[in-house]
């Protein structure tokens, strides 16, 4: 199933003017961001843009204070709170949605005590409940993609940081997620491990899995992503194909950050 | 009467004591197991107090564990099994009975040392889920896991697996103190030591007994506890 | 609660309190000259008085208490040779019997605690002192144990709160110390809650002092951890003297 990267495919995600704050500081000032199957967004920005916290709110690991969330066209009911800010109504529909995005972290957070395959089933036949076998097999087959099957028996202190964020990754698909994020899934690694890291990723995007990655990688975002979107104190500053964004970019903080 | 000699207290013939010993020693580890299960049911509750309890539950929680360990066991043990043996002496007026129930000494002393063992257990448990990596949490809410299944499938377990080292240190603990409880006439190990120093007139040689049976089921259950650890504790790293 | 009751429970108490603060006051200085005996032996490197301690602290940790105090009490007048020794007025003494074995049994957990302070101290530290020219001893003194101290401390506060704890033990070999006399006053009227909460807050209000009392060490200890203002004024502080 190789889609066409700019093919206009149905809305995976969408949102809708998200606000977040932590105490006094906006982070998030009203982020709009509307993702159709298949594409690639690449976000950019530099530390304190509110990147990585735009990617948390969207499955809910941080709750946003307004603004709406939709995913594969359900939208997460939300209640006002009692401090003016918003809660979700529905925790069972908010994991219901979390299911549905797979989510690949900084710092890998594989589960300590469960082997390389027991993490790769663990949401699938608990959360998913499907059946056992099925997703062992599923399980083999994703770790024989990411290039790490022969561990598939090791715990996570066993492996290399690579070899950890590629057993993320797999844990992640194996949800079958509508919507994979990434947050910043290099930046914890060893220079010479990023490589492999970003080739599962490119993988990944050649198949036309829809996905978000927060990340410094330029080159990355710049050959790979179909979509670039850059963010600064945040807002949206740039949004457009990687050739429009970092060819053409109008905006003189987007010049400055890519040189720096 | 001549005195027996050392070993021939150790005999199982009729006139050894090691029949009695090993009924006293059995009963001291079922005591002690009983005072660490209560104790290990209150330090879960203890510990939940003190994470995620609100204002007024985390005071309690507080006073609790200063209390219990500012204060001497003993002094818990006298507590419930005088005042257990008031209360249901009173209770047993209301129901006509005249004169003095007592309570029976080994639930006071279960009681008393899950107690003061529960107030160890709190801080192991508290440490310990302190101790769980914050990013593993996350990734099980990301995931999609609901409260209950993230407690039981994830936090639980890696809980559980730091605390194991301070689980072992709190059993210990409760292995010693649980002598204490022979001062309720609970025919223990100590207890049993006593019987038998004055009714042979050997009171070092039972004592010093019933110290190496201490010593032999403390050790026993230290290497079963390394093992313990050994096996739960694989790939989980330890900062 | 009964005020005048409680009033008297108050007193009666508190009256045995000098007994409590003697025996753990003994039990600690003892237990604490033979455990810092017992962590040189450990770290000693000779490999005879490295296994003794070893064995010393297995044993004692891994027994319990009052098993320790029953056999110096009870176990040791079994022998006539001890009856008729010149220690056997120090032996029947039950105070003397609760003060050994306190010391005793403190002294096989404070070597740890020690232990643990001396392995603190870095090498580089001694290395410097040696290089300008201290001797061994003075190494030692100067040097490792300040270090090693100012280290130990905290736990050592720790140990010292389950030796006011352990104290209690002494009443049942017949001392009435503040337990000895919360179980008798107990037995006779049963009001076990009353008195409960008044020993309570006796032993909760020294455990208390004398945490305050192992912070305040800690902080005059410790200059050197603490803001530079301060620092400096320690300094000037001992220039004017």
């Amino acid at each position: 199933m190789n889609l066409p990267l700019s093919a206009a495919g149905s809305l995976a995600l969408s949102i809708k003017d998200l606000h977040k704050s932590f105490g006094p500081i906006e982070v998030l000032k009203g982020i709009s961001l509307d993702a159709r199957e298949g594409e690639v967004v690449s976000i950019l920005g530099s530390s304190g843009s509110g990147k990585s916290t735009f990617l948390r709110c969207i499955n809910m690991l941080e709750t946003p204070d307004s603004g709406s969330l939709t995913v594969g066209g359900e939208t997460i009911r939300m209640l006002p709170a009692r401090n003016g800010k918003s809660k979700p109504a529905d925790i069972a529909q908010v994991d219901r949605v979390r299911s549905r995005l797979g989510m690949v972290f900084q710092s890998f957070n594989l589960w300590t005590h469960k082997t390389i395959i027991e993490n790769v089933i663990e949401a699938p036949v608990h959360v998913q409940k499907r059946p056992r076998k099925e997703c062992i097999e599923e399980a083999e087959a994703l770790l024989a993609k990411v290039g790490i099957a022969d561990k598939r028996n090791q715990y996570p202190s066993h492996l290399s940081g690579g070899q950890q964020q590629r057993a993320a990754i797999a844990r992640a698909l194996a949800m079958r997620p509508d919507v994979m994020l990434f947050d910043e899934p290099t930046s914890a690694l060893d220079p010479e491990l990023v490589g492999e890291v970003l080739r599962v990723m490119r993988s990944l995007a050649e198949e036309g899995r829809t996905m978000l990655i927060v990340t410094h990688e330029m080159g990355f975002a710049r050959d790979v992503s179909s979509r670039v979107i850059f963010l600064h104190k945040g807002l949206v500053e740039e949004d457009g194909s990687p050739k429009d964004v970092f060819e053409n970019s109008r905006s003189d903080r987007f010049r400055q950050f890519i040189k720096g | 009467m001549t005195q027996p000699g050392f070993l021939d207290l150790l005999s199982f013939g009729p006139d050894g004591w090691s029949k009695a010993l090993l009924a006293g020693a059995w009963m001291t580890i079922l005591i002690a197991l009983s005072g660490y299960t209560i104790g290990a049911v209150i330090g879960t509750f203890g510990a939940w107090a003190k994470i995620s309890g609100g204002r007024a539950v985390r005071v309690a929680a507080d006073a609790y564990t200063t209390i219990l360990r500012g204060i001497p066991d003993l002094l818990v043990i006298y507590l419930l099994y005088f005042g257990g043996s008031a209360a249901i002496t009173s209770i047993g007026r209301l129901f006509g009975a005249d004169g003095f129930i007592s309570f029976p000494g080994f639930l006071a002393g279960a009681l008393a040392v899950g107690i003061t063992s529960g107030a160890q257990h709190t801080e192991v448990f508290r440490g310990a889920f302190k101790a769980v990596h914050r990013g593993e949490i996350e990734a099980a809410i990301a995931c999609g896991m609901s409260r209950a299944l993230r407690f039981r499938r994830i936090i639980a377990p890696l809980t559980l697996r730091h605390a194991l080292p301070g689980l072992g240190n709190v059993w210990q603990v409760v292995l010693k103190e649980s002598a204490l409880v022979s001062i309720t006439g609970v025919v223990e190990l100590l207890r049993q030591s006593q019987i038998g120093a004055g009714s042979t007139g050997l009171p070092f040689d039972f004592y010093l007994i019933a110290g190496l049976i201490y010593l032999a089921i403390s050790t026993v259950s230290s290497i079963a506890l390394r093992q313990a650890e050994r096996h739960f504790s694989r790939g989980v790293r330890r900062g | 609660m009964d005020w005048q009751f409680t009033q008297e429970t108050f007193l009666s108490l508190i009256s045995a309190l000098p007994l409590t603060l003697s025996l753990a006051g003994a039990s600690i200085v003892l237990g604490a000259m033979l455990a810092l005996a017992l962590a040189l032996a450990r770290t000693s490197g000779i490999l005879v008085l490295d296994w003794f301690a070893r064995a010393y602290v297995f044993v004692f940790r891994g027994t319990p208490l009052l098993v320790q105090i029953f056999l110096i009490y009870y176990g040791l007048s079994q022998f006539p040779a001890v009856r008729h020794s010149i220690f056997w007025p120090v032996l029947r003494d039950a105070y003397w019997c609760a003060v050994m074995a306190l010391s005793l049994n403190t002294a096989a957990y404070a070597s740890e605690i020690i232990r643990g302070g001396l392995l603190s101290v870095p090498h580089g530290q001694v290395e410097a002192a040696r290089a300008c020219g201290m001797s061994r001893l003075m190494v030692f003194r100067r040097i490792v144990l300040p270090l090693a101290i100012r280290q130990a401390l905290p736990g050592y506060g720790n140990e010292m709160i389950s030796m006011i704890k352990a104290t209690s033990l002494a009443s049942i070999i017949t001392l009435m110390e503040v337990t000895g006399v919360a179980a008798r006053i107990i037995s006779e009227t049963y009001r076990a809650i009353e008195v409960f909460v008044v020993a309570g807050f006796i032993y909760l209000a020294i455990n208390f002092l004398l945490t305050r009392l192992v912070q305040l060490v800690e902080f005059k200890l410790s200059p050197h951890l603490r803001q530079p203002e301060n620092a400096a004024q320690a300094v000037i502080a001992g220039d004017a003297r």
